[in-house]
């Protein structure tokens, strides 16, 4: 067993390249559980952690996008600057877990387990992220509705670092809820990322833990462009909101699980979603 | 919370003496009996069946021991004793032999040089089983639908109570179906020992974390063929209990590897084998009828009371007295007809947890009088006034209630407790359902509010003497205790300093191991160490004091009659004689052990009568909850309570045991839960094993009810368990006014508010 204490990404990824099929651990809080619960055998281990390129962010210059590297701590996307930014990914990130999880969990990881329920997982969706691929000759981007395939799987190949997200710097509401059977860490039940373009005039939307992988709802979005206009200032009625939710709901294939019902699962959807878009409905509005 | 300032001397009885494990643990320095070590120790292991019930064909073990570095490999061929343990039955295999009953019984185990070792030895261990369609549903076993899965049959015991007109039927009567889902201790310090075999091979030393080291020495000796003597325990350090350390876990397994390879062994579990490897809270179902006259007089109970107790004995038999004992609740009832069962199923044994089988019989009772309540056109705290049970009544088993019995107070006291604040306008998101999910806004939310009252017995009960046992020396102004009693986080190290201070007037109380090495303490359980083990060191304080009396009388010839201990002075109080109590024992030292004892209990007859509990200790509990009724999600805002205490002997210790009851009990409302598919344990973990968190947690208003026992020999009631028993119920009836929903079931999930 090799392990590979890169301190930065040159060096992490000759490593891979050295060590084909070697695990990536960056914050472990996933890797370490299926270590010590013995659901994995480790054999070549990179660790990430220690890779300062992976821990920054910035802003474009033309203001549209900002990137964020892999390794950065959710704790870090819960506090200003970062929250000002990118507030559903703030809200998203003081789910996860406990302090000490957030305080090593990434985004990196969450996109490397691809776990439906991975709390950062709908917000990259409902932001049609790109996400950032390196290997040792080549990198590549993929939208992250192509990176994400199914229960824990995803499109990285296994000489390949996720380095980087992009995301769009949006001027409208960004929102995140999410159920658990806790009022905090707890894994997710079901959650809802809703998105608001205002100048692009869409509302996006993801789901999480209710399919085998995130779920865009790109039916009941268009839907909901059909039925008003998405452009600033919003005007969605209750019953547009809760039609919509019905809707979004439709889009998504819960199971039967020890942590909730498939029923209450979609049940929960709804009226996460209708909640959501009537948030975004309400932002920056005065309060009546 | 209530607090009284103290005017007791600094760390006497009264007082909020610090614990001397308290500073440690805070500071990481308490060794838990995980942290146990010795050299050239090896560690243990333990091979489960994955099975709930199958047949062992054949064990191969010849490829673990061919594994280098494991010492050995043992099944249950290598127990040199008797092949089976229990609390009250021995039916429970060392290692499962030829039947598996439950999924994570124990089959083998294995001594290796690292844990690493042990687990692949374990992987190595072949097991052929022929499996078998697994009992899962108690009224399987009680219609004797399913063959017997054991020798001792499906049905552990079934315990009637009959009094009274067995065909009263009431002005208004109300009933109902009630389920109590299985709850886990989740005590944080895993079950960890480490055994060390004697040089000459012939016995054997223990450092475990139990609940009742005694229980267990008798328990190992059987198991391991060797006189009594021969197997000393020292109690490791504990990291919580609740029930869930009675039962043999690791013990035997642990000094069996000892004794076989001649080395220390260190065995510990993790989080997921605890799970698999200590018992849990019986689940429940109840049927409960309620028969009162027109103005809400209670007259008649009526209850069927079933008790999964998984696949071996454990306590099942005497939990299962307490919840048919209890079905009446706080309440004067003077017709009763109920018919308990506790069975055998190839479900997870089931045993003592904090509340033992009052916690399910509370659920039903208080789910009843509200509905009673409701009927009549009463208020639930005046149903519950007006029934409310006072000391000289009798109980539905016959027995007179002689102890201290401030039902009416209990709930007087818990009424006057202010409600909280309304929630503001915008509430901050983190403290209202939903929590850190920001799921909800004030508008999605509503509040309720609900009350639980309990009747609790303390100490065992049906003839069992339950005794402990406390030796004092004191020195030159110093007192040395010694006691078997476990300390598991309650905090009696404190409690035995404060009163040997408060007896006998120093200041330095030093603790003697915690060990086999005196007589038996009993368990820490049934809400008893305070009562039994704090009487037995106030009884050898006593004699002590006594000796030290004779002696200053006899050197300064005065009858010692007139002297008292003041403050750390022994005084005449009838004359000038003033000496420190250092001085007076300097160069001497005094000696006693004392034996304390509750008074006879009797077993139940054929009709559920007779004196079968020692005492009782009472409490009332009021919840406001916030619901966010179309997600199902909940927050226990508030906790109000009063509790019959007898008197407090150290308030923070005091607090801390009603909270922790409080949050153990709103664990079972909300969201603690052993979830089982076909006797298979679903969620194994903390993952998904969910306690409450601070987000969880609610404000708790505290009023102690200081009405000293008589009987108790500090006047004092146990306090540990009253808190965690009607909790459970207030809170689901708040949830019940907030959502309308009948809720018949705990713990209460969204799904059952959404679509209940």
């Amino acid at each position: 067993m090799t392990v590979v204490n890169a301190t930065s990404l040159q060096q992490a990824l000759e490593a891979l390249h050295d060590h084909p099929g070697a695990r990536l651990v960056q914050g472990g809080t996933d890797l370490m559980v299926e270590v010590n619960f013995n659901r994995t055998t480790l054999h070549d281990v990179v660790a990430l952690r220690r890779v300062n390129e992976l821990k920054r962010w910035h802003i474009a210059e033309d203001s549209q996008t900002i990137r964020l590297g892999a390794g950065i701590p959710y704790a870090e996307m819960e506090r200003s600057p970062l929250c000002h930014h990118l507030p559903a990914l703030a809200q998203a990130a003081r789910t996860v877990g406990s302090p000490q999880i957030r305080a090593a969990g990434s985004l990196g990881g969450n996109l490397g387990t691809c776990s439906p329920a991975g709390d950062g997982l709908p917000v990259l969706s409902a932001l049609d992220a790109t996400v950032h691929l390196q290997s040792l000759d080549a990198s590549r981007d993929l939208s992250i509705h192509e990176f994400m395939l199914g229960v824990k799987k995803n499109a990285r190949q296994p000489n390949e670092v996720i380095v980087a997200v992009t995301l769009p710097v949006l001027n409208g509401f960004q929102g995140y809820a999410k159920v658990g059977t806790r009022n905090a860490m707890v894994i997710s039940a079901a959650s809802v990322c809703v998105v608001h373009d205002a100048l692009g005039g869409t509302i996006r939307v993801a789901l999480g833990a209710v399919a085998p992988t995130v779920v865009r709802t790109r039916e009941a979005e268009a839907w909901l462009a059909s039925q008003t206009n998405l452009a600033a200032p919003l005007t969605v009625t209750p019953e547009l909101a809760r039609e919509f939710g019905r809707r979004a709901a439709a889009e998504c294939s819960p199971i039967d699980d020890h942590r909730s019902t498939a029923s209450y699962r979609r049940h929960a959807i709804a009226v996460l979603v209708e909640r959501l878009l009537l948030r975004a409905n309400d932002h920056g509005k005065s309060p009546r | 919370m209530t607090t009284k300032t103290s005017t007791q001397r600094r760390g006497a009885l009264g007082s909020s003496a610090l614990r001397p494990d308290g500073i440690p643990k805070v500071q990481g320095r308490f060794a838990f009996s995980s942290d146990a070590w010795a050299d050239s120790m090896l560690w243990g292991a333990t091979l489960r069946s994955p099975h709930p019930h199958a047949r062992i064909v054949s064990i191969d073990v010849s490829g673990a021991l061919a594994i280098n570095g494991v010492s050995a490999v043992i099944t249950a061929k290598d127990v040199p004793g008797q092949l089976t343990y229990g609390l009250i039955a021995s039916d429970q295999p060392v290692f499962a032999s030829e039947m598996v009953r439950y999924a994570g019984e124990p089959v083998a185990a294995v001594a290796a040089d690292h844990p690493e070792t042990a687990r692949r030895a374990l992987d190595a261990i072949r097991v052929d089983y022929e499996v078998l369609p697994p009992l899962v549903d108690a009224e399987d076993a009680i219609s004797g639908s399913f063959p017997a899965i054991h020798p001792d049959g499906n049905v552990i015991r079934r315990q009637r109570i009959i009094r009274g007109d067995q065909s009263f039927v009431g002005d208004v009567v109300v009933e109902g179906y009630y389920d109590v889902g299985m709850q886990d201790q989740a005590f944080l310090g895993l079950e960890a020992a480490l055994a060390l075999p004697d040089d000459a091979g012939g016995g054997v030393e223990l450092f475990v974390a139990t609940q009742w080291l005694h229980e267990d020495q008798k328990q190992i000796a059987a198991c391991l063929d060797l006189p009594i003597e021969k197997v000393r325990l020292t109690l490791g350090g504990v990291g919580g209990a609740f029930g869930g350390r009675e039962d043999i876990s690791l013990q035997v397994h642990c000094c069996l590897l000892a004794l076989t390879t001649g080395r220390p062994i260190k065995m510990q579990y993790g989080r997921e084998e605890s799970f698999f490897g200590h018992i849990h809270r019986h689940p429940a179902r109840i049927f409960m009828r309620h028969h009162a006259d027109w103005d809400g007089t209670l007259r008649r109970v009526e209850a069927r009371v079933v008790l999964d107790g998984g696949a071996y004995a454990s306590t099942s038999s005497a939990v299962l007295i307490n919840a048919v004992t209890h079905m009446q609740g706080p309440y004067k009832c003077e017709m009763a007809t109920v018919d308990g069962y506790a069975v055998r199923s190839n479900n997870p044994p089931c045993g003592a947890m904090r509340g033992f089988g009052v916690v399910q019989a509370c659920f039903a009772h208080e789910s009843q009088m509200d509905k009673l309540a409701a009927a009549c056109g009463l208020d639930p705290v005046d149903i519950r006034l007006k029934n409310a049970m006072r000391t000289g009544d009798r109980l539905i088993t016959g027995q007179v209630m002689d102890s201290v019995a401030p039902v009416e107070r209990c709930i007087r006291e818990t009424a006057a407790i202010p409600l909280p604040e309304p929630l503001p306008a915008d509430p901050d998101p983190l403290l209202i359902p939903g929590g850190a999910g920001l799921t909800a806004r004030r508008g999605n939310i509503t509040r309720g509010i609900g009350w639980g009252v309990s009747i609790k017995n303390l100490m065992y009960s049906e003839g069992f003497d339950d005794y402990a046992t406390a030796r004092c020396r004191l020195a030159n102004g110093v007192a040395t205790l010694q006691f078997a009693t476990a300390e598991v986080g309650q905090g009696f190290v404190v409690l035995a300093q404060q009163i040997a201070r408060t007896v006998l007037g120093v200041d330095t109380v030093l603790l003697e191991p915690i060990s086999t090495a005196i007589g038996s303490a009993g368990s820490t359980s049934a809400s008893r160490q305070t009562w039994m083990s704090g009487g037995a060191v106030d009884g050898a304080c006593r004699l002590v004091r006594e000796r030290l009396f004779e002696h200053v009388a006899a050197t300064h010839h005065v009858d010692p009659l007139r002297l008292v201990i003041d403050g750390t002075d022994v005084v005449d109080s009838m004359g000038t004689l003033r000496v420190t109590v250092t001085e007076a024992s300097k160069d001497l030292t005094f000696d006693e052990t004392f034996e304390h004892h509750h008074r006879a209990t009797e077993e139940l007859d054929e009709n559920g009568q007779g004196n079968c509990h020692v005492a009782f200790a009472f409490v009332a509990h009021r919840a406001v909850v916030d619901v966010d009724t179309e997600l199902g999600l909940v927050k226990v805002v508030q906790v109000a309570t009063a509790q019959d205490v007898g008197r407090v002997l150290n308030p923070l210790a005091a607090l801390g045991q009603v909270e922790g009851g409080i949050a153990q009990g709103l664990g079972l409302a909300v969201m603690e839960e052993i979830v089982l598919e076909n006797g298979r344990m679903r969620n194994p973990s903390f993952t998904d094993y969910l306690l409450p968190t601070a987000l969880d947690a609610p404000e708790v208003v505290v009023s102690m009810i200081e009405e000293p026992e008589p009987q108790a020999p500090l006047g004092a009631k146990g306090i540990g368990e009253p808190p965690c028993i009607s909790v459970t119920p207030a809170i689901v009836a708040a949830i019940r006014q907030a959502t309308g929903k009948e809720l018949p079931r705990v713990p209460v999930r969204p799904h059952d508010i959404v679509f209940g």
